[in-house]
């Protein structure tokens, strides 16, 4: 194996649910491998466990089985700080409900992440500032979310995930709370900020055509990967086929197409179950399969167990 | 850092949530406010107490029959005034020896009467006692020696009795009996609840005349030094032990006295204190309630931070800080209340208060201590939340 090692390495991964005495398996054994600069679709049915995936991926949660390494580490190894520390260091999150602080200007909500690293106020304002520029919203900096419109407001967001310069970028549905002009801006935002800086960008879509202008796609089904592929060739992969050596990006990240270009057709080539459900279009603000989101899970929660001892 | 950024976001929610951050402080400040006050009624009052304690003057020790305990009978006195010359004896100097022979009678001048104590004394009770006279003189040892009518008027009865007119010369009846007012004292005022100034002394020999008794209730002696006293106060008693061997004697001194009040005090304000501290707790519980109602009301917020690097104790310091300001703050202003209304009820009451700054300090302390006892628990389910959960929170 060659390149840059992996960004988030995922082994035969799964997350089982007790939902009232019953499980629910979200995954079952999903294996994947995120390199730096990897700009990858998500794509697949509802409750196919796209989200569950994707919390795993950002160490939000733990997996029920199988390894899953984030950042080099292990996560099954690491206590709730630690892992805390580990999304603040490596993960940036866009979530598809915006998640700002009310009450709360854009460049301190921005700024959040830094203050949980020990960064100095003003060098929060400073960086945060930055960011915001580079979203567009160097205009909006003291403009509260109640002041701001829903896609500003996603702008605001995806600084907030950037600031802290992460390596994995994880945005789950994030132009679901948009309107389509509004957030094909947005998406636009993303992958050029994935082309300029680097930073993997791992994202959960409706939309076969954002999915195809992705390098990469996988397809999930019934909590298991269908098909993992390049977007160019469009080739489907075994299911347990979690590597694909030929998507080792170039070391520079030389600025990959950034428009729809070439063989993803707006259709959706991919074949079979996965090009069936992404011809759903943009489903506004989607009901969420999920029954119930109550934790039922008990001890392997990913933050029950309070460590008395690491962190300051 | 990161506590600066607990303490700001604390305080954000407090001014996020006016009214019901002041309404859960009232609690708090009702609490601290009843604490603050009775604590300073209590000091207040024992320091009165004991100022009237002093004020009967000093190394004072009183000798009596029977035990001075708190729920014992009064002994019928088998002293007489040959003890009192015994005691005087031990003592070594007769000016320092006081005597008292007590009865409720009705004085009467004219049309006008008054209850009151006609107390029976020696001469020597204004130097034992430090007392003054507004007019007049006092008894002298002839008076006593011959058992003379003459009287003492303390200021309340010389008002009642002759309120427009000078009571020096005049005629009293004590018990059907004619005494002349030779002095009036100088006032007193109260002392326990008690009018210092309803009583008349009269020479001890005509008092156990009148009442047809050779007894006298209690000797009280002052003492030369203050360090000797308990030693004095035992000398007597053996000697009064030795000629009435069936009787009991106690001798107390001032001190002792104070003790024994200052006990009563302690308990009284220490049982209103723990009801006040009561509705402390009662407050702290409305903490705890507010807390859990704040978590919940931004699960989802507390999701985000854990997402972008908030640990479970990031989140649980910035919960607690949020419990510790509310009491807090809420303890400060109900210091403010309590002593406001202490110094006011000092000021316009006979309730005297006094501020004491250990009182202070315990009611910040414990108000803080009620936010960190009444804010954990909230605190630490706010820092346990799972994130994916906390995220998708309605
Ligand atoms: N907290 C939970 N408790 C129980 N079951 C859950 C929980 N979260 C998700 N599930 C179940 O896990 C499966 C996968 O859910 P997930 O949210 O990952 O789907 P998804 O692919 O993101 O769907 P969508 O496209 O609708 O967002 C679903 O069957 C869902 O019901
Ligand atoms: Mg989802």
């Amino acid at each position: 194996m060659t390149g840059p090692p992996p960004a988030i390495e995922a082994v035969d991964v799964s997350r089982t649910y007790q939902l009232d005495g019953v499980s629910v398996e979200a995954l079952r054994g999903v294996s994947l491998t995120v390199r730096p600069g990897d700009h990858v679709a998500l794509v697949g049915p509802s409750g196919s466990g796209k989200s569950t995936l994707m919390h795993l991926l950002g160490g939000l949660d733990r997996p029920s089985g199988g390894r899953l390494v984030i950042g080099g580490r292990d996560v099954s190894v690491l206590s709730p700080p630690e892992m805390a520390t580990l999304r603040n260091e490596t993960i940036g999150f866009v979530f598809q409900a915006f998640h700002l602080l009310p009450r709360t200007s854009a460049v301190e909500n921005v700024a959040l992440p830094l203050v949980y690293r020990g960064v100095s106020a003003r060098q929060r304002r400073e960086r945060a500032a930055a960011m915001l520029g580079r979203v567009g919203l160097g205009h909006r900096l003291d403009h509260r979310p109640n002041q701001m419109s829903g896609g500003e407001q996603q702008r605001v967001a995806i600084a907030r995930a950037l600031v802290t310069e992460p390596t994995v970028l994880l945005a789950d549905e994030p132009t679901g709370n948009l309107d389509s002009v509004t957030g094909a801006a947005v998406l636009e935002l993303l992958e050029q900020l994935n082309a300029e800086s680097g930073v993997a960008l791992v994202m959960v879509t409706h939309d076969q055509e954002v999915a195809a202008r992705a390098q990469r796609r996988i397809t999930m089904r019934d909590g298991v990967v269908v098909a993992d592929s390049d977007a160019p060739h469009d080739r489907p992969l075994s299911v347990d086929h979690g590597r694909p050596e030929t998507l080792v990006p170039a070391p520079s990240a030389e600025p990959r197409s950034v428009s729809g270009s070439g063989p993803g057709h707006p259709s959706g080539g991919s074949g079979g179950a996965a090009g069936a459900t992404g011809r759903l279009p943009h489903r506004p603000a989607p009901a969420d399969a999920t029954p119930t989101p109550a934790s039922g899970r008990g001890a392997d929660d990913a933050d029950a167990v309070t460590n008395g001892g690491s962190g300051s | 850092m990161r506590v600066a950024e607990a303490w700001r976001v604390a305080l954000d929610a407090l001014r996020a949530n006016r009214l019901r951050s002041a309404l859960t402080m009232l609690g708090v400040i009702i609490g601290v406010a009843s604490v603050v006050l009775l604590v300073a009624i209590g000091t207040g009052t024992k320091q009165k107490v004991e100022q009237q304690v002093e004020g009967l003057g000093s190394n004072l020790l009183l000798v009596v029959p029977g035990k001075i305990e708190v729920g014992t009978a009064p002994v019928v006195s088998p002293l007489t005034l040959k003890d009192v010359d015994a005691v005087s004896r031990v003592v070594g100097d007769p000016q320092r020896v006081a005597v008292t022979v007590a009865s409720g009678a009705t004085a009467r001048a004219g049309a006008r009467s008054d209850f009151t104590t006609v107390q029976g004394v020696l001469e020597t009770t204004p130097a034992v006692f430090t007392r003054s006279l507004a007019r007049g003189r006092y008894l002298t040892g002839t008076d006593v020696d011959t058992s003379r009518r003459v009287a003492v008027l303390g200021d309340s009865v010389a008002r009642a009795l002759f309120p427009d007119r000078d009571p020096l010369g005049q005629q009293v009846t004590l018990a059907g009996v004619r005494f002349r007012v030779i002095g009036v004292f100088a006032p007193l005022g109260q002392s326990l609840g008690v009018d210092r100034d309803d009583e008349v002394h009269v020479p001890v020999t005509a008092a156990q005349r009148l009442w047809g008794t050779q007894r006298v209730d209690g000797i009280a002696v002052k003492a030369p030094d203050r360090e000797r006293i308990d030693e004095l106060g035992e000398r007597i008693v053996a000697e009064l032990n030795r000629r009435h061997p069936d009787t009991e004697f106690s001798a107390v001194t001032q001190q002792q006295i104070l003790g024994v009040l200052g006990d009563i005090l302690g308990v009284l304000t220490g049982v209103l204190t723990a009801i006040a501290g009561i509705s402390l707790l009662v407050g702290g519980v409305g903490v705890s309630n507010i807390m859990l109602v704040s978590v919940r009301e931004r699960t989802r917020e507390i999701g985000l931070r854990k997402a972008v690097g908030a640990r479970p104790r990031d989140i649980g310091v910035q919960f607690l800080l949020e419990a510790v300001l509310l009491t807090t703050i809420g303890g400060l202003t109900g210091m403010a209340l309590g002593v406001g209304t202490a110094l006011l009820v000092d000021a316009l009451s006979p309730i005297p208060a006094a501020i004491t700054w250990w009182s202070l300090a315990l009611a910040f302390g414990v108000s803080a201590a009620v936010g960190i006892v009444f804010g954990v628990v909230p605190a630490q389910r706010a820092g346990r939340l799972d994130p994916v959960v906390a995220l998708r929170a309605e």
